[in-house]
């Protein structure tokens, strides 16, 4: 009988890999057989690699967990679905089942909201760019206006002319949290005065009639605090504006930004460890609110959230399509997803799970996607243990953003697949073949090179 | 080969170049290939050994001979 087989490693001993409990950094791998219950190999099997997969059940849990961290805090909180951080339908809709009215931040997002079923009212427009059509469309059609600059004002206040009837809107703040960097670029400054000024300008137009305020402060927001800062400017300006212009406040829209259990490069500790809880975000929010509002104002508190929705619920199943060792004697890896299908790898350190159990011991190795770009690198410096063309890499959590930053770039995207809550399995969105890269192209008739038969 | 020749080699997978004081880890196969390579065999035969050993193709026995015969130079033992 025959030894089964395991490549050959070599690793120098550094001291202080082994520790003193006897565990042994050189054996630890993380080993994912099945996501939802539905096996890896079923699923490669069936909808093949690379292959992005959705947990039903976990976006369903993300969003009651952190919608009842907040609703049973405060009388009066909405999720909106952050459009832009994943517009598959299927999310969206999922997001809207679950209560969440849509948040768009362009007329893409808002056809989009609207083709879906969502009704105007159930939207809310951000962003610096609402085309002047897109603008009036979501004006007659009652979606939630937040407006971003003085251009704005202008358009808004000519559709409430051509409407013939003043215009609910909000506007978007932007204020010292603490955050750095300060997200200045969008909306009307606090401090400065900027924001009282248009508020001014606003009143004196006699058109618009200002009902709620907004703000998002950044992205992966680690710090709770940063939102109870955010949280008692916004209301402090709601009573200030009420007092000198008669406009109340009916919602405060405190954006998104929650981190999810993903990891920032350059962050040391493992997130269970360096990110806090979202009860604790949603404690300290709300005590910050009560503290501010006056009692018995209970504005509608307008959460943004996306990411922390989303992003565990997302996999990326990949596949090893060739082994090399570098120059350096790094082991190197060739999957068949990169930075084309993982944008957000610029920044976060993935979870790699292998799909079963690899024999031999830990290699510091890297991980390349497939394009011929040097840029086009998923892990840098991961331990693996020797692995053989055609192993299966997991890559989590991969839910925020990727869906709707990756790039049409080298390759066609693949296959998106959601496991349903009863265990089913769902294209909800087909690879791309070349009529979807092509259909929008014309190629003049003196380039051709076929001759049509 | 003077540094192959001269590593000391345990049973558990570990070791020691006495020219540099440099310790080192190996896996089972490992262990097995720097033994056929000490005792002065080539990469061909090595593998051909491999395959005699282990449940593995004569042709990713090569592939990975040759490949840890690199690594062995990156960490200056060959
Ligand atoms: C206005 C607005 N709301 C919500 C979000 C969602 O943010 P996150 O995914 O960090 O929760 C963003 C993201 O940039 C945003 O710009």
């Amino acid at each position: 009988m025959k030894l089964a087989y395991e490549k050959p490693v070599i690793n120098k001993l550094r001291s202080g890999l082994m520790n003193k409990f006897g565990w042994s950094p050189a054996y630890a791998r993380k080993v994912r057989t099945n996501i939802d219950g539905v096996s890896i190999d079923d699923l490669v099997e069936r909808y093949g690699s690379p292959l992005f997969v959705y947990s039903e059940r976990t976006a369903r849990q993300r969003y009651r967990q952190m919608y009842n961290a907040f609703s049973t805090r405060y009388p009066n909180v909405q999720f909106g679905w952050s459009y832009k951080t994943n517009y598959l339908q299927a999310v969206c809709a999922l997001m809207h089942q679950e209560g969440a009215i849509a948040e768009v931040v362009s007329a893409m997002e808002y056809d989009k909201a609207r083709a879906l079923g969502m009704p105007g009212d159930q939207i809310i427009f951000n962003g610096p760019h609402k085309p002047y059509a897109a603008l009036e469309k979501a004006v007659s059609e009652g979606a939630v206006i937040n407006i971003d600059h003085l251009d704005e004002i202008v358009d808004l206040e000519t559709i409430a002319k051509k409407l013939g009837r003043t215009v609910h809107v909000g506007m978007r703040l932007n204020l010292d949290a603490g955050i750095y960097p300060q997200w200045s670029r969008f909306g009307f400054n606090l401090e400065s005065g900027q924001a009282l000024d248009a508020v001014k300008r606003m009143a004196s137009g006699g058109k618009l009639k200002l009902n709620g305020l907004h703000c998002h402060i950044g992205t992966f927001i680690m710090d709770p605090q940063a939102y109870a800062r955010e949280v008692e400017k916004m209301v402090k300006f709601g009573y200030e504006i009420e007092d000198a212009f008669g406009f109340g406040m009916e919602y405060l829209d405190i954006g998104g930004g929650f981190p999810s259990q993903s990891r920032l490069k350059g962050v040391y500790l493992p997130p269970e460890v360096a990110i806090p809880n979202i009860d604790e975000y949603a404690e300290t929010i709300t005590t910050a609110l009560s503290h501010a509002l006056k009692p018995g104002d209970f504005p509608k508190l307008i959460i943004e959230s996306g990411r922390a929705l989303i992003d565990e619920a997302g996999y990326l199943v990949t596949t090893v399509v060739a082994t090399k060792r570098l120059v350096d004697g790094t082991r190197a890896y060739v999957a068949d997803a990169g930075v084309n299908l993982l944008f957000t790898a610029f920044w976060y350190k993935f979870n790699v799970e292998l799909d079963r159990e690899a024999g031999g011991v830990n290699e510091t190795s890297v991980i390349y996607g497939p394009l011929c770009m040097n840029i086009d690198a998923i892990d840098e410096g991961i331990q693996l243990p020797p692995l053989k063309r055609g192993a299966r890499l997991i890559f989590s959590p991969v839910g925020a953003y990727n869906n709707t930053q990756w790039l049409q770039f080298i390759e066609y995207r693949p296959n998106v697949v959601l496991v349903t809550t009863n265990g089913e399995v769902e294209v909800i969105r087909e690879a791309e073949d070349l009529s979807d890269i092509q259909r929008r192209e014309r190629l003049p008739k003196h380039l051709e090179l076929l001759k049509k038969a | 080969m003077r540094t192959l020749s001269q590593l000391a080699l345990s049973d558990e997978g570990f070791v020691f170049d006495p020219n540099t004081g440099d310790s080192f880890q190996v896996s089972a196969t490992g262990l097995f290939l720097l033994q056929a390579l000490k005792d002065g065999r080539g990469d061909d035969e090595a593998a051909q050994l491999l395959t005699e050993k282990y449940e593995v193709t004569l042709e990713e026995a090569r592939r990975d001979c040759a490949d840890f015969r690199s690594r062995l130079r990156n960490l200056n033992l060959a």
